[in-house]
């Protein structure tokens, strides 16, 4: 499969120099380390292209389409200004037209194609995307929602999201897909965070069982600055999410918060990273994952710290409920640690259901089913009580108890 | 009420109940006494359900049905009540939820309709009050953090909500200072009826001075080897178990 070559923007010559990366790269295969545990090639042999007459697309009904705030909707990689709205307050809308007129000059300075395959070929083909910038001291109360529709075919939403000096937002990202044609989503975010600013970054996987789903994350934070990612993956046939902070200003803090759920045959790949560049910087990690039916779920958190980090205070948690015997989970952690006065701490675990606590709900009259329901619900509270906007929280939490009830039975 | 046939349970290869009988009536109090692994708490568990003892002989009658037959919620539904002696914490699922949820499967059961939640949260304030529960525990998750007596107390609280026909209380007294073994006692007190039956394990007597039994059981080795009125208990207290050890006797 090819991507089309777009005639946008040339982006300083990286357009050429990426697209000559992906080449040479390839889709990345299970030879390589990284990509050990998760297999395109099955999912990549689906794919066609599509007609080029798409359908007009109805977004009514589709869950977490209407987040209640502003959005911006892009439909198979292509933005869809008649089902988006502007939120007010802060320049939001079509990277391709910032780009035209001469502006998101750093679109590709912060996510490095030359040793990511998938970053390249993203890199090369995107069409357009969204931008997104936050003004010193801006404080925005509503979230900005990005939505992605994947309808079939091959999607490369781009988006460049800065946030000035000691601003505040949230942002949303949600991925949704329509219809049963197959469907490839490469997605790149590059989030600048200035000095001082506290941004909130929620990401919700939620495409067909016959999407492939690829999404990178690039973080980049300045001195001071507060970042907390909630990475919610509960759809597509095969998913992997990227996450890469670097912690480039003393003092800045970084949380990374995930939620995987797999059922039947599903695969959710996530793989962090977070680079502690200058001293005193703090990460929090924390990933959970559900898996049942004959799922697969891989968790690989990597920390570096390097050697000016002085001070690193890192802790990694990845905790796994496995809900059947055929469900798999790969969890890895890698450290690297060049500097020696630090904190690195990471732990993981696998477990099933807790026995005790099931009898316990079922001495109280609770059934069976609706026991282990509500302690698989139970599991997932430490992240979505934890998500900023608590009526997206209360809205995730209440769909996985539809979609959990009598799973694991 | 129950009645308990020649109920015999293992776990594993081990053999713990080797042959109950018990009869317990509707409005009577019973305490089941016995040193440590005298097979008092597996009794409970039996009747609660617990799936790791297997029952191998016996049979148990409750209000005429076959109890064990009954998954645990349908014993549950029916009216079966076990208070914990290790209550489980359950991190993410609130109290009231919890509370909610199983009241609402026994009005299922009993075809009442549903609570919505401001005439449980009636409910609830009026029995927490009742018992001097901490109202913020409510909304807590279900034990967790909770120290021993307030885990304890949250039993009888439960119990007090979901008005089961039996109460089997496993070792409620355990760990409690005396205030909060005033205060436990104060809440089965609040329980005794003349339509529901009480069964009391317990290791000691203490608790039987705030709640006077009408029977007491001895349990030993996995039989109930005497029964008495509440002077039974009385006479442990000054004896100990130590005369029903074989070995003891002889020396």
């Amino acid at each position: 499969m090819t991507a089309a070559v777009l005639p946008i923007h040339e982006l300083r010559g990286i357009r050429r120099a990426a697209r000559e990366r992906f080449d040479l790269l390839g889709f990345p295969t299970t030879k390589n380390e990284d990509w050990k545990y998760t297999n395109l090639a099955p999912f990549l042999k689906l794919l066609r292209v599509p007609t080029e007459t798409a359908a007009p697309v109805d977004l009514t009904g589709a869950p977490f389409a209407d987040l209640g705030c502003p959005r911006l909707v892009f439909v198979d990689g292509r933005f869809a200004p008649e089902l988006s709205s502007a939120p007010a307050g802060v320049k939001a809308g079509s990277l391709r037209e910032t780009l035209d007129s001469g502006g998101a000059g750093q679109v590709g300075r912060y996510a490095d194609f030359e040793n990511n395959a998938l970053v390249a070929l993203n890199t090369a083909s995107f069409e357009n995307g969204a931008f997104v910038e936050i003004g010193n001291g801006c404080v925005l109360d509503s979230p900005i929602h990005l939505l992605f529709v994947a309808t079939g075919g091959a999607a490369y939403p781009r988006n460049l999201i800065l946030a000035g000096r000691d601003s505040q937002a949230t942002i949303v990202e949600t991925y949704l897909g329509l219809g049963d044609e197959p469907s490839f989503t490469c997605a790149v975010t590059e989030l600048v965070a200035g000095d001082g600013s506290v941004i909130g970054h929620l990401k919700l996987q939620d495409e067909t069982r016959r999407a492939l789903h690829w999404g990178m994350l690039r973080v980049e934070q300045g001195a001071s600055s507060s970042v907390t990612s909630h990475n919610i993956a509960l759809g597509a046939g095969l998913a992997r999410n990227e996450i890469a902070a670097v912690l480039a200003g003393e003092g800045a803090e970084c949380t990374l918060k995930g939620l995987y759920v797999a059922t039947g045959r599903q695969h959710i790949d996530n793989y962090t990273t977070l680079d502690h560049a200058r001293e005193h910087c703090t990460s929090h990690e924390l990933y959970k994952g559900i898996l049942d039916g004959a799922s697969h779920g891989v968790f690989h958190g990597r920390i570096i710290v390097r050697p000016e980090a002085q001070k690193t205070d890192a802790i990694q948690r990845n905790k796994n409920l496995l809900l059947s015997r055929e469900a798999v989970i790969h969890t890895k952690p890698q450290l690297e640690i060049y500097a020696d006065d630090v904190r690195c701490t990471h732990g993981a675990t696998v477990g099933q259901v807790d026995q005790e606590a099931v009898f316990y709900l079922r001495s109280r009259g609770i059934g069976l089913e609706e026991a282990r329901s509500l302690l698989t619900v139970a599991f997932t509270s430490e992240i979505l009580g934890s998500i900023p906007i608590e009526a997206i929280g209360l809205r995730l939490a209440s769909a996985l108890a539809g979609r959990l009830s009598g799973a694991g039975s | 009420m129950l009645e308990i046939r020649n109920l015999q349970a293992r776990v594993q290869d081990k053999e713990i109940l080797k042959g109950i009988d018990l009869k317990v009536k509707a409005g009577e109090v019973h305490a089941i006494m016995g040193p440590n692994g005298s097979g008092k708490s597996t009794l409970a568990q039996v009747l609660a359900g617990r799936e790791v003892y297997e029952v191998t002989g016996g049979e148990v009658v409750f209000d005429g049905k076959d109890l064990l037959e009954m998954k645990p919620e349908d014993r549950a539904r029916e009216g079966i009540f076990l208070a914990f002696q290790y209550p489980v914490e359950i991190p993410g699922v609130s109290n009231m939820y919890f509370l909610r949820t199983a009241l609402n499967a026994r009005r299922k059961h009993e075809g009442l309709e549903e609570l919505d939640a401001i005439d449980f949260l009636q409910l609830v304030k009026e029995k927490a009050g009742l018992l001097g529960l901490n109202e913020a525990l409510l909304a807590r998750p279900v034990n967790e953090g909770f120290s021993g007596g307030e885990k304890k107390r949250n039993e009888i609280f439960q119990m007090a909500v979901l008005e089961p026909r039996l109460c089997i209380l496993d070792e409620t007294d355990s760990g409690l200072d005396i205030d909060a073994l005033k205060a436990v006692a104060g809440g089965i007190n609040v329980m005794r009826s003349p339509e529901r039956g009480i069964v009391m394990v317990t290791h000691y007597q203490r608790l039987l001075n705030y709640v006077v039994p009408d029977f007491v059981h001895v349990m030993y080795n996995g039989r109930i080897v005497r029964s008495g009125g509440k002077e039974l208990a009385l006479e442990l207290e000054q004896q100990g178990y130590a005369w029903l050890e074989p070995e003891t006797v002889r020396v």
